[in-house]
């Protein structure tokens, strides 16, 4: 593996029985890339995240995320990254607080660590008012905000990020891609999934998957270029479907 | 009028989830209640369709009142909501067939409003609904609720979480139902959906911002907007937020829509800004807003207007 890669995948498959969700996929991100992973619902995204994320083992082909193989070595494959779902996966009766010293525990931080890292936490994202409040009480783009710093919490070096905006308003929005950069900026790589195709161009590099397969890869100015259109939504819809 | 709304305000013990709503829409309007999570949609389509009571204010949906005559209220309308809410463990036909029996109708007799639809299910109509994939759940949702021919059809947030291709085959659909004389009220998050209603409504914490038709509500944009761009992103917002200038400055796309504090703001100034924080590749050139720039606008602002 080339030592600049933060992920690297070679012929990636997964099959479900006759099935072939993810098919034959090779790509690398660089580390402090964002890399924005797109296709359409059923495309084979979630599937082939969740092999580099070592909770699903590949039919045959290879992976190699933060310096580890996904199947040989998985409990290091996960330690080495941060993950954050679409569907808000924090506890809603716990407080911002207790929440994240509870995933401090399970990543196995110190206790001096968590009461530090919390602190600083609450801090940056401003939530001191509320840090005692139940997670639920919270708009969910701050929820998103705070799953994402959670996500930080064990300093990983890759953050898979699987939608995290759907249904966030357009300031919250902005503000949690600022947070997306600030992190890349300081050496993170970020590897993303989102329906907003302006997001879309926010990422350094994008792929879009078609029916288990990336169909394109490249910097959304030449996708732009090579598909002569003058956004990333109507390249996406040249290559999803075909509409034209 | 299909649907009218006075002074309708709800609240959840301290919170209040909608205030002093009132609005208007036309038969055979497509008209989109447009705003993020937690804004106060769904709700306001719970009492519309009559499953929530308001605590003041009046509503009426196809010439019903929502409180007296909830019965009428409920033959007449078709209601979509955000989630999935069909029955899991029947097949696709017998989800069809139970609401068209509840209704007291059948499959055959309004199968032309749901025929170019219900088409691109049925090669499925023997699987479970629940194996169905995200796309194909919502084109059974749809057939569902408008297998009784509703007058009013309720959709809240279909597009939610779907993919741009299958969104944009989603409101094709909404334009071939509403030339059918069906009024749609429709909620989503997405704003670029909002420029293909006839009126929108722009909503947040309960209250409403605006209400017009897109290109209107485009045209009131009060600021003159630009596109910036530089080769470092990141730095170039840090740099645009620092500048003495700036109202605005958000990421769209490939660049930054930028307004300033100053009616007679020159571009040049902003350039030479730029170029003294070591700027590279730096392009800024007036664009035209977007419903998202006004949402933006209106939310910070924060002209929380009495509404209309």
């Amino acid at each position: 593996m080339h030592k600049d890669h933060a992920i690297h995948v070679e012929n990636l498959t997964k099959m479900f029985g006759d099935f072939t969700a993810v098919n034959n996929i090779s790509f690398q991100v660089d580390k402090g890339e964002v890399f924005g992973f797109l296709g359409a619902n059923g495309a084979g995204k979630t599937t082939a995240i969740k092999m580099l994320i070592g909770i699903s083992r590949p039919t045959s082909g290879k992976a190699n995320v933060a310096g580890y193989d996904v199947k040989s070595e998985t409990e290091m494959v996960k330690k080495s990254i941060g993950y954050m779902s679409q569907k808000f996966s924090l506890y809603n009766d716990l407080t911002i607080k207790e929440n994240i010293t509870f995933f401090g525990g399970i990543y196995g931080l110190k206790k001096s660590v968590i009461k530090e890292k919390t602190q600083r936490l609450i801090d940056e994202l401003g939530l001191n008012d509320v840090a005692d409040k139940p997670v639920s009480s919270l708009p969910l783009g701050w929820k998103q905000k705070v799953a994402f710093s959670v996500s930080l919490l064990h300093d990983p070096k890759i953050i898979f990020l699987d939608e995290p905006t759907g249904g966030v308003d357009p300031i919250t929005r902005r503000q949690f891609w600022n947070m997306i950069y600030r992190e890349a900026h300081k050496g993170k790589t970020i590897f993303v999934t989102t329906h907003y195709m302006d997001e879309a161009e926010y990422c350094d590099r994008v792929s879009i998957m078609v029916e288990g397969k990336i169909e394109a890869l490249d910097t959304p100015k030449n996708l732009k270029a090579q598909y002569k259109v003058d956004s990333m939504n109507k390249v996406f819809l040249k290559l999803a479907r075909n509409i034209e | 009028m299909s649907i009218t709304l006075r002074n309708i305000s709800k609240s959840y013990g301290p919170a209040k989830a909608l205030n002093d709503i009132s609005f208007n829409v036309e038969q055979g309007e497509l008209f989109g209640l447009i705003g993020p999570d937690g804004a106060g949609k769904t709700t306001l389509f719970r009492i519309l369709t009559t499953l929530l009571i308001q605590e003041e204010g009046e509503a009426t949906v196809a010439g019903y009142d929502v409180i007296t005559d909830y019965k009428a209220i409920r033959n007449h309308v078709g209601y979509m909501p955000g989630k999935f809410s069909l029955y899991q463990d029947l097949t696709v036909e017998e989800n069809l067939n139970f609401f068209a029996t509840i209704f007291d109708t059948t499959i055959d007799e309004n199968y032309d409003l749901i025929k170019d639809i219900y088409v691109q299910i049925e090669p499925f109509k023997n699987r479970k609904a629940g194996k169905l994939s995200g796309g194909m759940k919502q084109k059974l949702a749809l057939s569902c609720a408008l297998i009784h021919k509703p007058k009013v059809l309720f959709l809240d947030e279909p597009t939610t979480g779907v993919d741009p291709v299958s969104r944009k085959e989603f409101w094709e659909m909404l334009k071939r139902l509403q030339q059918k004389n069906i009024t749609i009220l429709v909620s989503t998050p997405y704003m670029d959906e909002a420029e293909l209603c006839d009126r929108i409504a722009l909503i947040t914490d309960g209250q409403i911002l605006e209400i017009n038709t897109p290109h209107s509500i485009i045209d009131a944009f009060p600021k003159k907007i630009y596109n910036v761009r530089a080769s470092e992103t990141y730095r170039l917002i840090q740099d645009l937020e620092s500048y003495p200038n700036t109202h605005s400055a958000y990421p769209f796309g490939e660049y930054v829509h930028f307004t300033s504090r100053h009616s007679n703001f020159s571009p040049e100034d902003l350039m030479t800004f730029l170029k003294g924080k070591q700027h590279t590749g730096i392009e800024i050139f007036e664009t035209i807003p977007t419903i998202e720039d006004t949402f933006m606008e209106l939310s910070n602002t924060n002209t929380l207007a009495t509404n209309a």
